[in-house]
């Protein structure tokens, strides 16, 4: 089984710890990634940067399709805010610039409406070594 | 990080506004700071035990207010003075249940700003402005923005002080303000979190490394901003010019504490997260289409540190974005900057040119005649050079400015056998 694991804590506080405090834990972390990595059980792993880089783009339509009657989507800057709904997935884009991430994301939201994308810089990003099986299969 | 560091990381962060909501209950700079430093009391002995509340700036807002009404009441008493909650103005009656709702940042958003506009109020001269906003608003202690101004702690106490009468009465408005409002106060702090920003860059000589605290401070408040003003593009490119410069930093000084110029600097100790993130900050700002100095100055910054090696360079480009920052906020300083770039594109002449108007208006101003002595090296023009320089030594701030200045008047003298370059 692959496990999605997400990181949550207080930018403003992990934003205030000093360079050398955020280093020496990144170090701390890097000996776990490079056991997990050896093991070939970590997959790619992402450190964002704050909220206040991200825009989110609100997808058109609420249905499996879009209907002409829909408001088109919009972007609006800032972090995606509401909590009724869900984090259901995540893409790893390599984008020139935000308007070419947001232009995919627009792509996306046309064959799968509703919600929306919170497109957020990555800091630091490794591709990892896991190979779960043939590419679209979830081992059991 | 164990728990007391902790708790210190939060109530700084929870600081700016608790602050602001004190302050808007108590209309008294002085009470809203007392009230803030009995919520951290409270703090520190409620937190280890019961964990840290979801909300700490709400927390510490209703702690904080009611430690300092019963101060106030007990202060009535004492004084034998009919019962009377006048002394207290502002929304007091607020319940608990209404701070729950501050739990979102844009209810904090109007208070943040209000305390931050008191800071740089029109009255007050700019160094005020700063030590006041280091002071309150970051929570840096006199002491530390003391050493940050090299002065003495009893001059920098001195100086809060007079800053604080000077705001206390003046009229510092507390109505909601109104879009318009919040655009010229926005404005006005912005301008304040630049200079706070300016006062640790343009420390070049051997005392930067106290000064560079002041540059995180910026930092920290231009984060603040944009988190509270989320959609506005010149609060994205304040954010992004100051992550652009600070970025450069550690390769503006050598071992000895000398100036490193920027096509000599090591760029791969440049800091690569605080360049990636004001890149970022700067490709949203670009998408309102709307430009502003700070946008403009921030692009300017990320030409300089997308160049792979100096000579890489978009000078042109750089040309240009000083051409429309000139329009936008006409100004000396502006136009010099501006004539380094043209001295790269069309050469040092034009540059001469684009700069000697300039001299009336920046006769006491270091790096006009920094940049003037350099490009009169560059012509040959060894005597004209020699007094510019001269000049410029003169008015040096620094030991490393004056060093800097010595360096090319030394090569000067070295040079004066050999033909002038071309």
């Amino acid at each position: 089984m692959l496990y999605a694991m997400l990181c949550y804590n207080s930018e403003e506080i992990v934003g205030s710890w000093s360079k050398a405090e955020d280093d020496a834990m990144m170090e701390r972390l890097d000996v776990i990634r490079q056991r997990l990595t050896r093991e070939g059980k970590l997959g790619p792993v992402a450190r964002l940067m704050d909220t206040t880089a991200a825009v989110t783009l609100r997808k058109a339509g609420r249905g499996r399709r879009l209907e002409p009657s829909d408001e088109p989507a919009i972007v609006t800057d800032g972090p995606f805010a509401e909590t009724k709904e869900q984090l259901l997935g995540f893409y790893v884009l390599d984008c020139a610039n935000l308007d070419e991430a947001l232009a995919i994301a627009r792509e996306l939201g046309q064959e799968n409406p509703g919600g929306a994308y919170e497109i957020r810089p990555v800091r630091l990003f490794f591709p990892g070594a896991a190979q779960p099986g043939a590419p679209g299969r979830i081992d059991r | 990080m164990n728990e007391l560091a902790w708790i210190d990381v939060a109530l700084r962060a929870a600081r700016p506004r608790a602050i602001g909501a004190l302050l808007r209950y108590f209309r008294d700079l002085d009470l809203a700071e007392e009230a803030f430093q009995e919520a951290c009391l409270g703090a520190l002995k409620n937190w280890p035990q019961n964990g840290p509340p979801r909300d700490p700036a709400g927390w510490l807002i209703f702690v904080g207010r009611n430690a300092a009404l019963d101060d106030v009441r007990r202060r009535k008493k004492e004084q034998a003075l009919p019962p009377d909650d006048e002394a207290v103005r502002g929304d007091a009656e607020d319940t608990e249940a209404e701070l729950a709702e501050r739990l979102d940042d844009g209810h904090y958003r109007d208070d943040v700003l209000r305390l931050l506009f008191v800071c740089c109020h029109p009255e007050l001269p700019s160094t005020q402005q700063i030590a006041l906003a280091l002071r309150i608003v970051c929570g840096m202690t006199v002491k530390e923005v003391a050493r940050a101004f090299l002065v003495s702690e009893a001059a920098m106490e001195q100086r809060i002080t007079r800053a604080k009468g000077r705001v206390a009465s003046a009229d510092v408005p507390f109505q909601t303000p109104d879009a318009a409002e919040r655009g010229a106060r926005l404005r006005a702090v912005a301008a304040m979190v630049y200079l706070v920003f300016n006062e640790g860059y343009s420390a070049t000589g051997g005392d930067a490394p106290v000064r560079a605290p002041l540059c995180e401070e910026a930092i920290r408040l231009a984060r603040l901003l944009l988190r509270l003003f989320s959609d506005e593009p010149e609060v994205m490119g304040l954010c992004a010019l100051l992550l652009l410069q600070h970025a450069r930093t550690a390769a503006r000084l050598d071992a000895d504490g000398a100036i490193v110029l920027l096509e000599d600097q090591d760029r791969a100790s440049w800091r690569r997260d605080l360049i990636a993130e004001g890149l970022a900050l700067l490709d949203k700002a670009l998408r309102h289409r709307r430009p502003g100095p700070y946008q403009i100055q921030a692009a300017i910054a990320a030409l300089h540190v997308r160049a792979a090696r100096a000579e890489d360079t978009d000078w042109a480009e750089i040309d240009l974005l000083y051409a429309t920052l000139e329009q936008l906020q006409p100004s000396p300083v502006v136009t010099l900057n501006r004539a380094v770039a043209v001295a790269k594109v069309r050469g040092a002449s034009a540059a001469l040119e684009l700069i000697e108007p300039l001299a009336p208006r920046l006769a006491g101003y270091f790096h006009f005649f920094g940049v003037k002595g350099a490009l009169l090296l560059q012509l040959g023009r060894a005597d004209e050079a020699r007094a510019a320089l001269g000049q410029a030594m003169a008015l040096a701030r620094t030991a490393a400015e004056a060093a800097h200045i010595r360096s090319q008047l030394d090569r000067l003298v070295g040079d004066s056998q050999a033909p002038p370059s071309p």
